[in-house]
């Protein structure tokens, strides 16, 4: 779900947010959360995102990225660990136009990791595709501006396309994932097809819309 | 040249201390020459689990502070010469271990010991941080249930990232998966996590399955490490644990139900 960052401040953001989830526990509960900084432009400073992650996740939320970004939110929220996606309306227009730059093939482009991701642990490869050998555990976040390859289990996080790159893909060799998102829209677990659970997958955006082909 | 050895978990009360006491145990009844050191401070257990808690006058603190020196805090254990305890204390919190303290006292410990064996407190905070900040191998203690292996996994990620190893980008520390309180009959059952599920979500090499034991406690209670107790099965899975710690193959024992005889059911006998 996409929350609006209002210019109040941190505390107010909580308080109301506190009293939304108190009427309805059941629909926030684990919910995926990007939030829309169009009406705080102030925000800046990697702090206060980490700030921010740690008041959703009290909260029982999934903070999975930022969206209408400006560059200097974009960095300090990257910093934190969070995405940046483009709103909805902005990518509807961009997509069919002017798809998003591909990184290029050279092999700088890429990040290679050889080791198992643990929990706890948050990778991101910014501007590029992220090679991960062996398997990302659950609660560990592996993030990219392009494609995700796992050559593993992923029972983690794995957010493709953070930049708002909708032709980003995650490929898996074993898909026992809590999360799965490409330029904004995401799947939990419990969204993924029991058929795909524990096998090959490749997940991508079909008209928006996260698909999970298996193969 | 001495080798520190943490046990460690995140998870608290899977065994550490079992595992400490019985682990310096092993290693000392090999001829090797250990300590095994309480970072677990404010709580204090591990001189209980080695017998020894009413002959402790200084503490691992006290040495830290330069109350005390090291011969007048640590205690020489009363069935093995080759092994001493060093207890920590019960009225201090955790801060007190700073990490330039801690490096000079297992600077010093390193010139007359082969092993030193530090007893992790839980967590993943100062405390279990500084005890494996200076390890060069890591026994990380787990049980076969779904948070105690998150735990586990966060921990081994900790010690290839933040240990004094990691750090300097020296050679990684030697991580080993140490399966405890292990019940054959309730993963038979499903109702814990098989061998294989643990290890496949960790994949790190197996030092060791230890079963759930009534011995462990009867051990504990009279301050007798249980790898002392060689007819008790948590006993002799410490001993092959400690011998394929020191390189020697055994295979695995206690993995599958023990197949009782009917005349053993009958009679009531486990
Ligand atoms: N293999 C085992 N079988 C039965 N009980 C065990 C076993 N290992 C540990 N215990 C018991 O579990 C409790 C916690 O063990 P302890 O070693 O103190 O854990 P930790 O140091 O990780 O907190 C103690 O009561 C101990 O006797
Ligand atoms: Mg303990």
């Amino acid at each position: 779900m996409v929350l609006r960052l209002g210019e109040a401040g941190l505390a107010d953001f909580e308080q109301t947010l506190r009293s939304q989830i108190g009427r309805s526990p059941q629909f926030f509960a684990k919910a995926p959360v990007v939030l829309d900084l169009k009406d705080s432009q102030g925000l800046a400073a990697a702090a206060d995102f980490a700030e921010l992650k740690r008041l959703l996740r009290g909260l029982d939320l999934v903070p999975i990225g930022v969206q209408n970004a400006n560059p200097a939110q974009r960095e300090a929220a990257a910093e934190a660990g969070l995405g940046s996606f483009n709103g909805a309306a902005a990518q509807r227009r961009a997509a069919p136009t002017q798809p998003a730059p591909r990184p290029a093939a050279g092999a700088t482009r890429s990040m290679l990791v050889t080791e198992p991701v643990r929990s706890g642990t948050q990778i991101y490869a910014r501007g590029g595709d992220l090679i991960v050998l062996k398997s990302v555990s659950p609660g560990a976040e592996i993030i990219a501006d392009g494609h995700i390859h796992v050559y593993g289990a992923l029972r983690g996080r794995a957010i493709a396309g953070a930049t708002g790159d909708g032709a980003a893909r995650i490929f898996v060799k074993r898909l026992e994932a809590e999360l799965v998102s490409i330029a904004g829209r995401y799947l939990v677990s419990d969204q993924i097809a029991a058929e795909h659970l524990g096998r090959p997958a490749q997940i991508m955006l079909d008209d928006e819309h996260m698909v999970v082909l298996g193969n | 040249m001495a080798h520190v050895i943490v046990v460690t978990s995140g998870k608290g009360g899977v065994g550490k201390t079992t595992t400490s006491a019985a682990v310096a145990a092993g290693l000392a009844m090999k001829g090797k020459k250990t300590v095994v050191i309480d970072f677990d401070v404010g709580l204090r257990n591990l001189d209980l689990v080695m017998g020894c808690e009413r002959r402790v006058v200084f503490d691992f603190i006290n040495v830290i502070n330069g109350d005390a020196n090291l011969n007048q805090a640590l205690i020489r254990d009363k069935r093995l010469d080759q092994l001493y305890v060093f207890p920590t204390s019960q009225t201090r919190d955790k801060d007190a271990l700073k990490r330039n303290g801690v490096e000079k006292v297992l600077d010093e410990l390193k010139q007359s010991f082969d092993y030193i064996v530090c007893d992790s407190p839980a967590g993943i905070e100062h405390g279990a941080l500084t005890a494996l900040y200076f390890a060069d191998s890591a026994i990380v203690v787990t049980n076969p249930e779904v948070s105690s292996v998150r735990d586990s996994d966060r921990i081994i990620g900790i010690l290839a990232a933040k240990s004094r190893r990691a750090e300097r980008g020296e050679a990684p520390v030697n991580v080993h998966l140490l399966l405890t309180r292990y019940s054959a009959e309730r993963v038979a059952k499903g109702e814990m996590l098989t061998v294989e599920d643990v290890q496949e979500i960790l994949s790190i090499p197996l030092l060791g399955i230890i079963p759930e034991s009534e011995s462990v406690l009867r051990a504990s209670n009279t301050g007798t490490p249980v790898i002392f107790d060689d007819q008790s099965p948590a006993g002799r899975a410490y001993s092959d644990a400690v011998a394929r710690f020191l390189g020697e193959t055994r295979e695995m024992r206690f993995v599958k139900p023990e197949r009782r005889s009917l005349f053993r059911t009958l009679f009531g006998r486990a």
